[in-house]
């Protein structure tokens, strides 16, 4: 454990296609795991900055994930919101591989 | 907020709050501000949006009757909400519904008058309706469709309604959501073409071809559908205002977005991709408790609309991805469509990959 962060087991990497979403429960608190079309994986919080909305329900196109209810987007490898109505970007969390098993440092 | 005044600054917008454009000079290329003063332009947005449209019966003043369109409206409609409250609704529409909506939530008692044989008519296939309006029956609203009103009046400190028909209800408050028109007063005084709304070709560009319009205020041809429309719904105004910028700045691409639109009732949500229309068939996928989808199939097989709804869980990814299939004109089988073993994500891409 670093400056109190610690890195936490979110799913199998396996479970999740290219381009597929995933919902993770933590400690109180929600994200979602993303799977970039590249092979690559990231995590940010888990509901809209725009309405209480998890993003898990929404799409992945290119690098945009895309809010299910009104259509706000933002870049997941950055947290950046990208269009209205989401104005406020998403933290993002560092993420990490370790054999089949992906890892969010929370 | 969805922008602050420093971002505008930083974008180099000059926001002018509390100021209205009285006239358009278009010989001069400028705008006459409520002030007086005059702006010169060398492309001219015109973005104004629609208003609820008044009921043209009698109407003592001193009713109770309300509309809501902006955010003061909305403030001013939650706050005399509650238990003990009576509420009445005229027009069975989107903006009625979800007032009902809230207001039985708040407690109140809501009836919603509809002058139609149901409710709304000119967004959703009965099917859809009639599953929208048990919805609001289990939650405890009165639905009366074929109710015209004659008049409304006052009666002690109650708001009265009187029916054609001689039945009349009474409420603390009257809220008429009877559709919205197009604010087009100001192009029309400039002498821009207008037909339900300012008059656009293709490119969103106005009969004058250095004015451009975009959102609820304009109609515009869509390919998809063959004819001029008139949307009024969110996606809609921010993706025509950053396809009329491109344009403006000489993109010259034609604005084919399928129309979408959304409605949030109670816990559940209602999504539609495209137009419902009288002429094409109806195909449902009934996807158990969790909520419905309904398809339209135009004459030649192409998928021209979609609309769920249920949970947002349930319905949001089928809906988004028939939305892709109605873009690119995709005619998928009927028998595809019906079954909620197959997802519409595959369906999608068989599509892309037989192109
Ligand atoms: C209660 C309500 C609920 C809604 N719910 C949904 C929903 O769930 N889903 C959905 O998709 N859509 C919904 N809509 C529709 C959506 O809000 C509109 O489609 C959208 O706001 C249209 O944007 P617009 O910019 O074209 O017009 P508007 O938002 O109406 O903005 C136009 C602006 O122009 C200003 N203006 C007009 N004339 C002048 C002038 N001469 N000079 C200066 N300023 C002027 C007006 O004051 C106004 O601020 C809802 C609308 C209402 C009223």
């Amino acid at each position: 454990m670093t400056n109190g962060l610690e890195w936490v087991a979110a799913c199998d990497a396996d479970a999740l296609q290219p381009e597929e979403l995933r919902r993770f429960d933590y400690g109180g608190r929600t994200f979602v795991i993303v799977r970039s079309s590249e092979g690559d994986y990231f995590a940010l919080d888990g509901h809209c900055s725009h309405e209480k909305v998890h993003l898990a329900d929404g799409i992945v196109d290119g690098h945009i994930i895309e809010c299910p209810k009104h259509f706000g987007t933002f870049d997941y490898r950055t947290g950046e919101a990208r269009a209205l109505p989401a104005c406020v970007d998403l933290r993002r969390y560092e993420v990490k591989i370790d054999g089949n098993e992906v890892f969010i440092r929370l | 907020m969805l922008v602050t005044h420093e971002r505008l600054a930083e974008l180099g917008i000059l926001y002018l709050e509390g100021t209205s454009v009285e006239s358009i000079d278009r010989a001069a290329h400028a705008v006459i501000l409520s002030g007086g003063t005059r702006l010169g332009y060398e492309r001219l947005l015109l973005a104004t949006g629609a208003r609820p449209r008044i009921m043209n019966k009698t109407v003592e003043p001193k009713s109770r009757i309300t509309t809501l369109r902006t955010y003061a409206d909305a403030v001013a409609i939650r706050s005399t909400l509650g238990p003990q409250c009576k509420v009445l609704v005229i027009g069975g529409g989107f903006i009625g519904l979800e007032v009902a909506a809230s207001a039985v939530t708040k407690g109140a008692s809501v009836t919603v008058l509809e002058a139609g044989p149901r409710l709304l008519m000119r967004a959703v296939p009965a099917l859809m309706a009639d599953l929208i309006r048990a919805k609001h029956e289990r939650s405890g609203v009165r639905i009366v469709t074929g109710a015209n009103v004659k008049c409304i009046d006052v009666n002690e400190s109650c708001s009265a309604v009187f029916l054609e028909d001689g039945r009349k209800h009474f409420a603390n408050i009257v809220l008429v959501g009877i559709g919205a028109v197009p604010n087009v007063e100001l192009a029309q005084a400039a002498g821009l073409a207008t037909d339900n709304g300012i008059m656009l070709d293709e490119t969103l560009a106005t009969s004058d071809p250095d004015i451009f319009a975009a959102g609820d205020c304009c109609s515009f041809p869509h390919r998809l559908y063959g004819e001029r429309i008139r949307l009024e719904a969110w996606r809609n105004a921010r993706e025509q205002g950053a396809a009329a910028a491109a344009n403006m700045l000489g993109a010259e691409r034609p604005y084919i977005k399928v129309p979408w639109f959304w409605s949030d009732q109670y816990d559940e949500t209602l999504q539609i991709a495209g137009l419902f229309r009288e002429q094409d068939a109806l195909i449902p996928r009934v996807l158990g408790p969790r909520g419905q989808l309904l398809f339209c199939l135009a004459a030649d097989g192409r998928l021209v609309a979609a609309a769920g709804f249920g949970s947002l869980g349930a319905i949001a990814k089928e809906v988004r991805f028939a939305e892709g299939m109605i873009a690119q004109g995709f005619a998928p089988k009927p028998e595809a469509l019906a079954n909620p073993s197959i997802s519409l994500k595959l369906l999608s891409s068989q599509h892309r990959s037989s192109l």
